[in-house]
């Protein structure tokens, strides 16, 4: 037993100068040089500053922009940083809702959700992705289907027509990459990035 | 489910068993101590390391000496990670301040990672610094992977050796496992991820002004480095709270698809590693096929359940499967087969939370840890688990025909059969035992978040993954208290090493054997017949043992939600 201390403790602390700091130190600064955007997180500027992360979603309530998935996020509570509040699309704090397929505050969620969304554009189905809340709360897509269903509620906002929103929503749609890995999606920042950069040109 | 599910399911399936003969024969290379074409560069640092640890590549070790080094490394892997926990707040690369780890969930943890749970009871952007991250928890993915690693190939001598009173040696196989295996694919692994968006960045959270005028801080770190080992070593603990449904741990269907492919990678590698050492590469095809058929199972079943939904959601009018807990970019073909994958292994990654899964689909990840991780399986942990079930097996055929059972040339008497039941015992000894334990406990129950039969299987999940090192969770259950933190690191401990131990055991009774040549009355192993056997003895173990707790948690859920969604339809 006294034999194998050495080597256990020699070939620990060389796997972990190894493996611990020279790989990740090593990894940070290749990437830094080949894919300096990305390894950053993949930040959007507008004049100057920072927007938002295009991989990561982010909150969207008002009218005038498409929203994204419910989120289950929480952050600490304001009033007592002990306690946990909703706070959707929280960044630092990623995570589902957990319940479980069985459980009636589930149910009782999904049709308020689709009550509400019902009312914005009566007599269509309502998409499945927008009453569920994803796995991270920060994803940043929904479906296609899920976009088109918020076209009439937009472009009442925002006083466009209908058609010209529908053809920069279909312009957003991202495809399968190589037409079978992944689904169809849009991404709900870049979209509405685009919507705000078209009405301010 | 659609045809195009099915086609990427396959498309991932094309990749593994593309990987399988060519890692398979590199691997046998690097643990046979033969040349490779990393070994002008590997080489001398792997020589090295030897001296400076003064051990050497001719130090052959006996079984008892090679578990000893195995426990001896650990043990101190377990107190270097525990400490660096509990000295977060002084030590460096802490941009966000984080504080100490408390005392029980940093015993969790440090359990957790060294022997390859990677369970998770704190959330990693909210807990744990950087340094932690890098040098305390990616070091033991590298190293609880080499363990794992290490110790399927000393079984494998015990297989392929005759009259041979030893196994191997631990050092050598560790050290080599981590630099020709694990570490050079995984800075291939790394770089791929930067491309496909992973960051890769010491520097602290970023705060955005969204759209709309609200502040988002977007937490970030040296993420690529570490998942290419998380997935790689099916270790699965994420960087992110979310693990890989994170957009940044995983950000597109491609990410997901390599991923997946690096979880299997090294296990299915192995299997073809097993046929070589013992001379015949259709013994590990065999054992290969085996995994196969229970793999291709489990995916129809979960995807099944998954792609027709929750009836009680469509009884309020809207269509489709089942996408709580879902992300959109991997829908519902992508997030089924990767619980099953991460479940098969012992990774417990997750793409998407399983305590949202349909009854049913939440089922198959119970199922496939508590059948002990063994269809592809943790690397290092799913060969020696199966081969502990092809001693069963063949030992069940022996009875069958009365003869005594060989298995690749050496005889499997009593001793190898009573270690091999030993070892498959411990596994349900822990998931149920502590399920039953906490489901009377009131402090225990308190932690469910769903009510009725769901939350049963939050516990018999929560001990399941931890007993059977795999790491995912039904995570709506609160782990971080004084009783989940002790008692599923009991149950990971337990899992892990009473295991492993009496594995090696059977590798050095039956490295002392001879090899009896193949009569016309031996078993054939490396075809159809041999592959339903195995089959059938896993099944029938497993489905004795779990059968009754599973109905207890998601068969009934199961009916209870179609008779909820009967009356109210």
């Amino acid at each position: 037993m006294l034999k194998q201390i050495r080597p256990a403790l020699v070939l620990l602390v060389l796997f972990t100068l190894l493996t611990g700091l020279a790989y990740p130190l090593g990894m940070t600064g290749l990437a830094a040089v080949l894919f300096p955007q990305k390894a950053a997180g993949s930040l959007v500027m507008r004049d100057g500053t920072v927007v938002g992360s295009a991989l990561i979603g982010q909150n969207f309530a008002g009218e005038a922009y498409f929203h994204g998935r419910p989120s289950a996020t929480l952050g600490p509570d304001p009033a007592d940083p002990s306690k946990s509040v909703a706070a959707p699309y929280n960044a630092s704090n990623s995570m589902g809702s957990n319940l479980g397929p069985s459980n009636p505050a589930l149910i009782d969620r999904i049709k308020a959700e689709k009550d509400a969304l019902a009312a914005t554009n009566p007599g269509a189905a309502v998409p499945m992705d927008l009453v569920t809340t994803s796995g991270s709360g920060l994803d940043p897509d929904i479906s296609p289907e899920a976009a088109f269903f918020q076209v009439p509620r937009v472009a009442k906002a925002r006083g466009m027509d209908e058609a010209v929103l529908r053809a920069l929503v279909a312009a957003h749609v991202d495809g399968r990459l190589f037409g079978i890995i992944g689904e169809p999606r849009v991404n709900v920042f870049a979209l509405n990035l685009d919507l705000d950069r078209q009405a301010g040109g | 489910m659609t045809v195009n599910g099915w086609l990427q399911i396959a498309l991932f399936v094309a990749f593994v068993l593309a990987l399988t003969r060519p890692l398979g024969g590199y691997m046998t290379r690097v643990f046979t101590g033969e040349r490779t074409w990393l070994s002008p560069v590997l080489g001398p640092v792997e020589r090295g390391f030897y001296r400076l640890a003064g051990t050497s590549e001719r130090e052959d070790q006996h079984w008892l000496a090679y578990v000893v080094a195995m426990l001896v490394f650990n043990a101190a892997g377990f107190l270097l990670l525990y400490g660096l926990q509990r000295a977060q707040g002084m030590l460096p690369f802490n941009p966000q301040g984080m504080g100490a780890v408390p005392e029980t969930l940093a015993f969790n943890t440090a359990v957790s990672f060294v022997t390859n749970t990677n369970w998770q009871n704190y959330g990693g952007e909210g807990t744990m610094s950087y340094l932690v991250q890098m040098s305390g928890l990616a070091v033991q993915n590298f190293l609880s992977a080499a363990t794992g690693i290490a110790l399927a190939v000393a079984l494998i001598r015990g297989f392929a050796r005759r009259e041979a009173h030893a196994i191997g040696n631990f050092w050598v196989d560790m050290t080599r496992a981590t630099l020709y295996v694990l570490l050079p694919i995984s800075i291939l692994l790394a770089l791929f991820l930067v491309w496909q968006g992973v960051p890769q960045t010491l520097g602290p959270s970023v705060e955005a002004t969204t759209l709309e005028g609200a502040r988002q801080v977007i937490a970030l770190g040296p993420m690529a480095s570490q998942i290419a080992i998380k997935m790689l070593g099916t270790n699965g603990g994420g960087f992110m709270n979310a693990n890989a449904a994170h957009p940044f741990e995983n950000p597109t269907a491609l990410s997901n698809l390599v991923q997946m492919v690096a979880i299997f990678a090294i296990g299915a590698a192995l299997t073809n590693v097993f046929g070589r050492m013992v001379g015949n590469e259709r013994q590990g095809f065999a054992i290969l096929a085996a995994m196969g058929v229970l793999f291709a199972a489990g995916v129809a079943a979960c995807y099944a359940s998954e792609a027709s939904g929750n009836p009680l959601v469509h009884a309020l009018g809207i269509a489709g499967g089942n996408m709580e807990g879902k992300e959109v970019r991997f829908g519902i073909a992508l997030s089924s087969l990767f619980a099953v994958v991460t479940t098969a292994a012992s990774c417990g990654a997750v793409n998407a939370m399983h305590d949202s899964f349909t009854a049913l689909g939440g089922m198959i990840p119970i199922i496939n840890m508590e059948l002990g991780e063994i269809i592809v399986g943790g690397v290092g942990a799913g060969l020696y688990g199966i081969l502990l079930f092809v001693v069963i097996a063949v030992f069940i055929a022996g009875l069958m025909v009365g003869r005594t059972p060989e298995y690749v040339g050496k005889k499997i008497e009593a001793r190898e059969v009573k270690l091999a039941l030993l070892a498959l015992l411990i596994l349900p000894l822990a998931m149920l035992g502590f399920t039953a334990i906490a489901t009377v406990l009131p402090s225990a129950v308190a932690s469910i978040a769903n009510p009725g039969p769901h939350g049963f299987s939050e516990i018999l999940y929560a001990y399941t993954s931890a007993a059977a090192n795999n790491g995912s969770a039904f995570a709506g259950l609160t782990g971080n208290t004084d009783w989940y933190n002790v008692t599923l690191g009991i149950a990971m401990f337990v899992g892990r090493f009473l295991m492993i131990v009496p594995a090696v055991a059977i590798a050095g009774s039956l490295a002392a054997k001879k090899t009896v040549p193949a009569s016309a009355g031996t078993l054939p192993t490396d075809g159809g017949l041999f592959v339903g056997l195995l089959v059938g003895a896993i099944l029938v173990i497993g489905g004795l043992t779990f059968f009754p707790a599973l109905a207890l948690g998601p068969i009934v859920e199961h009916f209870q939600i179609l008779a909820t969604a009967a009356h109210s339809g």
